[in-house]
């Protein structure tokens, strides 16, 4: 008992802090792949040509690259000394790309999470039948209307369930950020520094791995929750219909 | 010169190689009720959807209570509130009530405030019998109470004309009656309906013409006594005898 209590003392300081950096790091980076994918999905479906290959462009290319190669071009490629000179030559500060390791992993798993949203919001959307927007057109509402009205209070119900995978991914893909140092380390970078002192990693690693369990798992709850309180009696039989 | 609410002129539609509508013309009085039959894939419910321009006629005008809404700028969505559509399969908003389904296109679309399009959707569910299930969500009704709650919300918006395409062909056999019921009440209201459908005892008790469309052609129109006993074209005497042998006689 009392060996419980000093391993405690000893790693909860610095893991409880790691584990607020994570946590924080997968809502913001959430919330920018939100603030990317609703509008790259609904420009997928709804577009002009053009911008809807933009958009596939986008998805594609990031879901397509590991989510690593993704992290170090944002934080060491874009340093790269000779865009800083580019910048200079148009008048804009040298150092303009040169991010911090907390802005680069934010950027990247922002990006990526907008990447793999706007996919599952795109089939959140296209499963509502088209005869939704053809009878909120008739009605007279103009094609904005009937996806802001119509279309996207069905869609963002069934994508629900997508997006609380998506947020179980991100808890852990975050653990990826180690690689950059940060000053203040994520969960599973102030693991490491403990490891790297005590080599305890047999306790370490199924310790940290079960608090990821955790919070994964409440996440998950709590999504459910959610789709249980917004549920729709019989949409989903009408959903299955189609 | 009477009054027609709509006139159709001369309208084409294609899509690729196929040519849905070959120069279809028509003339509607206020508080006609029109039946359109004919043969799957002859342009019925195409012309339905181009009146409300869900379709873009590729060639002719249609005029909607005096407006031409095949203009270059007119205002399309103004039109589409002027006309009412009911849908085959209904096309219910899944995460409203019925109240809702009803409320939100005058809200949205006439910018009607909240408390009158409140009263306005109750006073549409009773006029289909339907005031009980305003909380209800679509997916909780049947097909009949389904597509009655899609009339209300065609009527919400007081339109000049209503479209309706085939609106029992989804309906399991015993449901059909009701719905007919609200449609034959609504004709009785002198209000101005074009129906395709197969249902010949409504055409018979309700309908001012009948059309028969083929090929994207109207082959022969006439009020149902004309059309039923006394059919001018072959063609329209076959299609009639068989439609006759699968749906029945009018019941009386």
């Amino acid at each position: 008992m009392e060996g419980l209590t000093d391993f405690w003392n000893m790693v909860w300081p610095e893991l409880g802090q790691g584990l607020g950096v994570t946590l924080q790091l997968s809502a913001s980076a959430l919330a920018i792949g939100l603030v990317i994918g609703l509008p790259t999905a609904l420009a997928r479906v709804y577009g002009q040509r053009w911008l809807r290959a933009l958009a596939t462009a986008y998805v594609d290319l990031l879901r397509g690259t590991p989510l690593l190669v993704q992290l170090f071009f944002i934080y060491y490629g874009l340093a790269d000394p000779n865009i800083g000179q580019l910048f200079a030559n148009v008048g804009l500060p040298k150092s303009l790309l040169v991010l911090s390791p907390l802005t680069a992993a934010l950027l990247a798993l922002g990006l990526n999470s907008g990447a793999y949203q706007a996919e599952y919001f795109r089939g959140a959307i296209q499963a509502i039948g088209s005869g939704q927007m053809l009878a909120a057109r008739a009605l007279g509402m103009s094609r904005l209307q009937a996806i802001v009205t119509v279309i996207m209070p069905q869609a963002l119900r069934l994508a629900i369930a997508p997006w609380s995978n998506e947020a179980a991914y991100m808890v852990k893909y975050t653990s990826v950020v180690y690689v950059l140092g940060l000053t203040n380390p994520d969960l599973f970078g102030a693991a490491k520094r403990i490891m790297s002192t005590h080599y305890n990693q047999m306790v370490m690693l199924p310790f940290v791995g079960s608090i990821y369990l955790v919070v994964v798992l409440c996440i998950t709850w709590v999504m459910s929750k959610l789709e249980t309180r917004l549920r729709i009696p019989g949409l989903e039989m009408e959903v299955e219909r189609v | 010169m009477a009054e027609f609410i709509l006139r159709v002129s001369n309208l084409h539609k294609t899509y690729g190689d196929l040519e849905v509508l070959k120069g279809v013309s028509l003339d509607v009085q206020q508080g006609e009720v029109l039946v359109i039959i004919g043969p799957s894939g002859t342009g019925k419910s195409t012309l339905l959807r181009c009146i409300n321009l869900l379709t873009r006629p590729d060639q002719g005008q249609i005029w909607v209570d005096g407006e031409e809404i095949t203009a270059p700028h007119a205002d399309i969505n103004g039109i589409r509130a002027k006309v009412g559509m009911v849908f085959q399969d209904f096309n219910l908003f899944t995460h409203m009530t019925v109240l809702d389904n009803v409320m939100t296109g005058p809200v949205k679309v006439k910018k009607m405030p909240q408390e009158q399009a409140h009263e306005l959707a109750l006073f549409e569910l009773g006029r289909v019998d339907l005031v009980d299930k305003a909380s209800s969500y679509p997916g909780q009704l049947s097909g009949g109470q389904k597509q009655r709650a899609a009339i209300a919300r065609a009527l919400a918006m007081n339109p000049k004309v209503m479209l309706f395409d085939e609106p029992t062909s989804a309906l399991d056999p015993e449901l059909i009656g009701e719905v007919l019921e609200v449609m034959k009440t609504l004709a009785r209201e002198h209000m101005t309906m074009l129906v395709v459908t197969h249902e010949m005892g409504f055409a018979k008790e309700v309908s001012n013409r009948i059309l028969f469309m083929e090929k994207g052609n109207i082959v022969e129109e006439g009020p149902p006594a004309q059309l039923f006993y006394h059919p001018q074209r072959q063609r329209t005497r076959e299609f009639l005898g068989k439609i006759t042998e699968l749906y029945g006689e009018a019941e009386k």
